[in-house]
């Protein structure tokens, strides 16, 4: 999605002139190795030297320290989950900042830690915590389409951790930085790296269009049979979605009472169980507070967050969601920064937030999992209505400078539906290029 | 001599579903969509809302009424503009207004006796996008220039050329062989059996009433794909009421007894549908499940031309012909599907199966059909309502008395479709 202004500034006269120009994002597509260069592992934690033997495992050349040179790593792996006292925090520094220094374009920083909720100690707590301040401000710090995350484990098993490395160093994690994800000890088998989600059923609502139309591209590439539905009204542009991904098309108004119910049905009777939700649907009604009617208050928080509660009923009932289920819901950066105009849409959003949390756990004995990811500012025909300036700095305002793709938010919830995400559950993911609202 | 094959048994005829686009009044919402543009965007919905997207049916089956000669293909040019394998097999029928249900009848025969597993039967039609062509005149002068064989020679020919020739000639809405528009004979039909304007208006009112209820309930959610813009029929008038269609004034018939308006019969109308149709194998192996079976059907004519019979009134013979092959008498339906052409239609209709002289004179039967039970008819709402695009009736009939008995988990329901020419179809359809 490019307008004119965006021409302008990428333009070789611009870029002459010193217009800062964005890097073009490193994507997934199937097929294409991991990360582009060899991968830093250094840290010494405990999960170092098994990533490194999966790194090798996958064809990814690992190295402990930066050649001489010059020479460009793709990503930095820094294992400090060990950690216990302040003082250890040097390690971060002193084997960090050579290797960030060699950097190559579209690079990965991840950093291993271990979840300061996990721990008791004060030091140790103190010292995990401390990494998230360092990792967010690497973030800011790298260029050129560089990322930089942590992986917080909760336990001593590497599955989680693993997944989570492997979508923070992959492409799909393009739009993905400065995030904390947290990894429980929840252990998954192994899948298939073309096509993590061959021989699951996925359910995605508001599929006709924008985000939900890509999420529904991006299950499918990846394997799912996909039911993409939509509200009647949409039922020309849905069709065309679900002809496209091989998958069915499902009218449905998500607030009807028996939506859920309708959803189940569906997904069992024509594709023969359910493995995955992706509560997608979402409208914005914006009008300042004081002016705010009980029509447009109503409205998006019935489709944004009530309706959810409602399907979850049903889609967590008997003969719903196959344990070992996914269930990913779409909260919005407006959930954890607000945004002017958006008290409606920012309340169900946080909302959505606040469900994530509680419903994880309720459902985590079926090894079900309960995710949301938060979009920041994603390119897509909504945010081409922004009116210009707004529209230009929400564009700039993150540390990639440059809006996502509809497709950054698609693979980080076909990764968090992902078998081998059994250890991420309860998390807000937020893929917005660490934008500086509600940072 | 090799021996002969045995026939095969006849197997049991499933309908999985349907879809169609919204119906719209004609030069309205669609009067740049042409026909192929119409039926395409309808079977692209029947192949998303089935997951049936690259593939292979044994056939599709479709039609249109008002046609343009570039269309002599129009269901397999459709085929090749879909999502489903261009590999499947496609041909055209036309049986005026039975056309959507006679494409039916041709598939689920096919799937009765084997030769194919599954197939869409389907119809569009536009009185918008109409086909126009040259007068007579200029297309002989025209053809006269195209045969000649020197320069002089063409021009002689088009030398012929008389203003007059200029002229397009329109598709008209009018009996070739009684000059009278269907209309009028509806006109002339009603006032042979006593229809009354309030009978009528009643009808059509009920019939957009039933249709936005239906729509409310969201019963047509998966039988309806939204297209340019159109989520629900243009025709439909969910406040429609006999005292506002009791001040319309009568457009068809003559003087104070004229009873038929614009409000109680269909108007011309642009729209498209499709139906699902297979084996129960086919349905398991797709993990479709039927909504009915396509039990039977019959169609039969009348000698309208000679004012024996009305022109619209070969219905009423089709199904006590069809009622008698299969056991049954006209109280054994739990559901009636009489489609409005008029509202005179269905009420000349309903009234001659209870009228005994009718019964025993002119359909041969010992007594009279007698009455249905008027709570079973059209629940859904019909082409009063819904409009009518000709060919697009009968998929859109079949697909929705299917969902019907579906719903009611179980039943059985009757079509009755009236065509030009004196022509009905009708069929069975159970659950």
């Amino acid at each position: 999605m490019s307008d004119l202004f965006t021409k302008l500034v990428t333009s070789p006269v611009a870029k002459k002139v010193g217009v800062p120009q964005p890097t073009r994002l490193r994507r997934y597509e199937p097929g294409l190795p991991l990360c582009e260069g060899p991968v830093l592992v250094a840290g010494g934690g405990r999960f170092a030297d098994g990533i490194a033997s999966w790194l090798a495992s996958v064809g990814v050349a690992t190295v402990s320290t930066p050649g001489d040179a010059g020479e460009k790593v793709g990503a930095v792996l820094l294992d400090l989950s060990a950690a216990v006292d302040p003082a250890e925090l040097d390690q971060l520094r002193l084997l960090g900042a050579p290797a960030v220094k060699a950097l190559g374009r579209n690079g990965r920083v991840v950093v291993i830690g271990t979840d300061p909720q996990s721990l008791s100690d004060v030091a140790e707590v103190t010292t995990q915590r401390a990494l998230e301040g360092a990792v967010r401000s690497i973030g800011k710090e790298l260029r050129a389409g560089a990322t930089a995350n942590l992986v917080l484990a909760q336990g001593d098993a590497h599955d989680g951790v693993r997944s989570a490395v492997e979508f923070l160093l992959s492409g799909r994690s393009a739009y993905v930085d400065g995030q904390v994800v947290r990894v429980n000890e929840a252990t998954s088998g192994e899948t298939d790296p073309l096509r993590p989600l061959a021989g699951k059923v996925a359910v995605v609502t508001g599929a006709a269009r924008g985000i939900g139309a890509e999420i529904a591209r991006v299950l499918a590439r990846d394997g799912a049979a996909v039911v993409a539905g939509d509200v009647p009204g949409a039922g020309d542009a849905l069709a065309a979605v679900a002809n496209e991904v091989k998958g069915t098309a499902l009218q449905l108004d998500v607030t009807a009472e028996d939506a859920g119910r309708r959803i189940v049905e569906h997904a069992s009777s024509r594709h023969g169980g359910l493995d995955i939700v992706v509560h997608n649907a979402g409208i914005t009604r914006d009008k300042l507070f004081v002016n705010m009617d009980e029509d447009r208050w109503r409205t998006v928080l019935e489709v944004n967050l009530r309706s959810i509660l409602r399907m979850n009923e049903a889609i967590l009932g008997d003969g719903g969601l196959a344990d070992g289920g996914r269930i990913v819901c779409v909260a919005s950066i407006a959930g954890i920064a607000g945004n002017r105009g958006q008290t409606n849409y920012g309340a169900s959003k946080a909302g959505v937030i606040g469900l994530v949390s509680a419903l994880s756990r309720q459902v985590a004995d079926r090894g079900i999992t309960v995710n949301a990811v938060a979009p920041g500012f994603i390119e897509t025909e909504m945010t081409a209505r922004i009116p210009f300036a707004t529209r230009e700095i929400g564009r700039r305002m993150n540390s990639l400078e440059q809006g996502g793709h509809p497709k950054d938010v698609a693979e980080t919830i076909a990764w968090l539906a992902q078998p081998g995400a059994a250890a991420v559950t309860g998390q807000v993911v937020r893929v917005c290029g660490q934008s500086l609202l509600g940072a | 001599m090799a021996p002969h094959s045995t026939p095969r048994t006849s197997r049991r005829v499933a309908v999985l579903g349907g879809n169609r686009i919204p119906f719209a009044r004609s030069n309205g919402k669609y009067a740049k969509a042409s026909n192929q543009d119409m039926l395409t965007a309808t079977v692209d919905g029947l192949v998303a809302r089935y997951g049936l997207a690259g593939e292979r049916l044994g056939e599709v089956v479709a039609g249109a009424v008002l046609k343009h000669s570039r269309d002599f293909n129009l269901t397999r040019e459709t085929v090749l503009g879909t999502r489903l394998d261009p590999r499947t097999p496609a041909y055209d029928i036309q049986q005026a207004c039975g056309t959507g249900l006679e494409a039916a009848i041709l598939v689920a025969n096919k799937i009765a006796v084997g030769q194919v597993d599954a197939g869409i039967a389907g119809g569009v039609d536009s009185a918008s996008d109409a086909p126009i062509a040259v007068s007579e005149g200029l297309r002989q002068t025209l053809l006269a220039a195209n045969r000649a064989r020197s320069a002089v020679d063409r021009a002689k020919a088009l030398a012929g050329l008389r203003p007059g020739h200029l002229l397009p000639a329109i598709p008209e809405n009018v009996e070739p062989r009684t000059g009278l528009s269907m209309g009028e004979h509806m006109a002339l039909t009603a006032a042979q059996w006593g229809i009354t304007r309030e009978a009528q208006d009643e009808l059509a009112a009920a019939s957009h009433q039933k249709l936005a209820a239906a729509y409310d309930r969201g019963f047509f959610d998966d039988l309806v794909t939204p297209y340019l813009g159109v989520s629900r029929d243009t025709n439909l008038r969910p406040d429609s009421s006999v005292e506002k269609l009791s001040t319309l004034k009568p457009v068809f018939g003559k003087g104070d007894g004229a009873t038929m308006t614009a409000g109680n019969s269909t108007p011309l109308t642009d729209g498209a549908s499709a139906v699902l149709l297979a084996s129960e194998d086919w349905a398991a192996e797709h993990r479709l499940t039927p909504l009915a079976w396509f039990v039977d059907a019959e169609t039969a004519a009348v000698d309208y031309v000679h004012g024996e019979e009305g022109l619209l009134m070969a219905p009423a013979y089709a199904v006590p012909r069809l009622l008698a092959r299969n056991g049954l008498s006209l109280q054994d339906f739990d559901f009636y599907e009489i489609h409005e052409a008029f509202a005179a239609t269905v009420l000349t209709t309903l009234k001659a199966w209870e009228d005994p002289d009718f019964c025993k004179a002119r359909l041969g039967l010992d007594g009279p059909l007698g009455s249905i039970d008027r709570s079973k008819l059209n629940v859904n709402g019909s082409s009063l309502a819904a409009g009518h695009p000709f060919a697009a009736t009968g998929g859109r009939i079949v697909a929705s008395l299917a969902k019907q008995l579906n719903e009611a988990g179980g039943g059985r329901g009757l079509i009755s479709i009236c065509a030009a020419g004196g022509q009905g179809v009708v069929a069975i359809l159970e659950a």
